[in-house]
């Protein structure tokens, strides 16, 4: 009797149910279900206010008239209203950008996953992280002040604005986001399979691009969907660098503005709301979230398509 | 297994010979002053208690160590009929890893299809022409008695196998390049008793072509298998001949003590 009542005492449901301990739990799992609604609320805010605002747009212009009129000029008189030069210069910009990002950052990840003595990752990351930190108006300046006049001793003919120089710091911009990412992704992959291929006679080289890169292929596609992103969406850089006239042009080497530059210029412009002009920038805005959309369907599917199997 | 009258009457062949070999881990003497030979073309077990040393020992035939820093080697394995010292430094461990290859406790295929894990190490080594890729794939997995399970799927991902079909072709991988000596480190021990069943008639098997170091938990295995026996204990060789010697009359006290379970 007494040793029974001094168990209960001691241990008040050690296997039965504690009803404390339920509630606590529940309330935990409330909160982080509400953050993750919070985050897909705000998401379909945001596209909901687009979709709404382009509503109005597209009842003054066509679908087709903005899909095939080779001119954006939506503020002047002879107002046209054709999203592909802004669509061309976001494209060749990232472009641009990525050709920069993608290798080098996969490199630098490739050196630092399967290289690189402790010592050197060790100072390397934070020095990386530091490159990432950096705000954008600052590489828009750079790219400005000092990589256009570089490019423009070997390319005496390069013009003052260009997508080239702007497209290129973006790309520097972007390495680390990359190289982080997909050098994460490489050393997950378990130290077995690298011990598999040194064991069969391979360098460290071989190993990596041949053993690592296709196990950490997911992680490595996510780094470059993340990279396509950001590049895609960055607005200082081009705003600054690449000049802000739309310019129907796939060459990489004349001024241009991007949707997000375009984006900037008109909001912080003087145009009343509610007004065409005004309008214009939803539109675009659209036109963007759905360009990030696609590329992020598609590296999803790759994704799957490739998981992760070690 | 041969009997011990089989074994002394053919003439004694070394495949190699480990000299007062010492292995640490930056300070910590992982292996102490082991000597102990690799008869040619014939199965040597590896038996002792967990943390004894057996998996340290059987890596420094492949200079697996190299791949970490602060690992050192003392001593000597020497390697015939070259006559060479494979710890030597001027020795490239690549080198050593294309002579000696190795198979893991856990079946680790590549993210590759099943005829490239095989192609792997010849196409490390070069080996670009498909007519000698796919004999020499073909022959690798017949010898690993994998090649009528997956004839017609070979350009399927490794990772559909079985673990025991996973570790064949581990098998197959190791064995494609033609390596002297094979290094085993508990290859069964991740396999139900079917599958360890068939690797261990493998490793029989594979006999007249290589020689083997196999490193195992368990008692019955290096007794069906091998024809030599080394025991060790906390780093040290405590006896190593040939296996019925070790199973029936071991000459050391503790040896016995492991073999008959009064071990721990
Ligand atoms: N990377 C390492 N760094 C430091 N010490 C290590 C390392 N790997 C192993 N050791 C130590 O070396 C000793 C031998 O380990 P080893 O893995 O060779 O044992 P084992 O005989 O293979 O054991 P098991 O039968 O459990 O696999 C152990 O004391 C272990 O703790
Ligand atoms: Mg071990």
């Amino acid at each position: 009797m007494a040793v029974k009542s001094h168990n209960k005492v001691n241990h008040p449901g050690r296997l039965g149910y504690s009803f404390k301990r339920h509630l606590h739990e529940r309330f935990i799992e409330l909160l982080l279900f509400m953050s993750a609604l919070l985050s897909v609320a705000i998401m379909i805010a945001i596209i909901a206010m687009l979709v709404k605002e382009s509503y109005v747009f597209f009842q003054h212009v066509s679908l087709w008239d903005f899909l095939t009129d080779t001119q954006w000029t939506p503020l002047f008189d002879d107002a046209h209203y054709g999203i592909m030069p802004l669509v061309a210069g976001t494209l060749v910009s990232s472009m641009v950008a990525l050709m920069v990002a993608l290798p080098l950052g996969t490199i630098i990840a490739i050196y630092l996953s399967e290289f690189a003595p402790f010592s050197v990752r060790e100072i390397a990351k934070p020095f990386l992280e530091l490159l990432g930190g950096v705000p954008t108006v600052v590489y828009g300046y750079f790219a400005l002040l000092f990589v256009t006049p570089l490019l423009q001793i070997i390319f005496p003919e390069l013009p003052g604005f260009s997508l080239l120089s702007a497209g290129l710091v973006m790309g520097i911009m972007i390495i680390p986001y990359v190289s982080s990412m997909t050098e994460d992704a490489m050393r997950a992959v378990p130290m077995h399979l690298r011990e598999g291929s040194y064991a069969m006679g391979a360098t460290r080289f071989q190993t990596a691009i041949r053993v690592v890169m296709p196990a950490a292929f997911s992680g490595i596609a996510a780094a470059y969907i993340l990279g396509i992103s950001r590049a895609i969406g960055e607005t200082m850089v081009v705003a600054i660098a690449a000049g802000m006239q739309p310019n129907l042009t796939w060459n990489p080497m004349e001024p241009a503005a991007t949707i997000t530059a375009y984006i900037v210029q008109v909001s912080l412009g003087d145009l009343p709301h509610g007004s065409i002009g005004y309008q214009t920038i939803f539109a675009a805005g659209l036109t963007l979230l759905l360009m990030t959309l696609v590329f992020n369907i598609f590296g999803h599917m790759l994704r799957k398509r490739y998981r992760e199997i070690y | 297994m041969q009997t011990s009258a089989e074994i002394a009457t053919e003439s004694i062949q070394y495949k190699s010979e480990v000299k007062d070999l010492s292995f640490y881990y930056n300070t910590f003497n992982a292996l102490k002053n082991i000597n102990m030979v690799l008869h040619d073309k014939k199965i040597t077990a590896l038996i002792g208690p967990s943390g004894c040393g057996k998996s340290t020992f059987l890596r420094c035939f492949n200079r697996m160590h190299d791949l970490y820093p602060g690992n050192r080697y003392e001593g000597e394995i020497m390697l015939y009929p070259d006559d060479v010292n494979i710890l030597a430094q001027n020795v490239d461990p690549i080198e050593v890893r294309m002579r000696i290859s190795m198979v893991f406790q856990k079946p680790n295929p590549f993210p590759k299809s099943i005829y490239e894990n095989v192609a792997y190490g010849l196409r490390v080594r070069g080996v670009k022409q498909r007519a000698i890729l796919d004999e020499k794939i073909e022959t690798a997995l017949r010898n690993s008695a994998l090649w009528d399970e997956v004839k017609d799927r070979l350009h399927e991902l490794a990772f559909n196998l079985s673990g025991g079909q996973q570790q064949r072709l581990c098998i197959a991988r190791a064995l494609a390049t033609e390596p002297e000596i094979m290094l085993f480190d508990e290859p069964t021990s991740a396999l139900d008793p079917i599958a360890t069943a068939s690797i261990e008639e493998l490793i029989a098997d594979l006999k007249s072509k290589v020689t083997i170091l196999i490193v195992t938990h368990n008692m019955q295995q290096a007794a069906r298998v091998s024809d030599y026996t080394a025991y060790m204990y906390l780093g040290e060789l405590i006896e190593f001949d040939m296996t019925d010697t070790i199973f029936i009359k071991p000459k050391n006290k503790q040896t016995e003590d492991y073999i008959t379970g009064r071990f721990g």
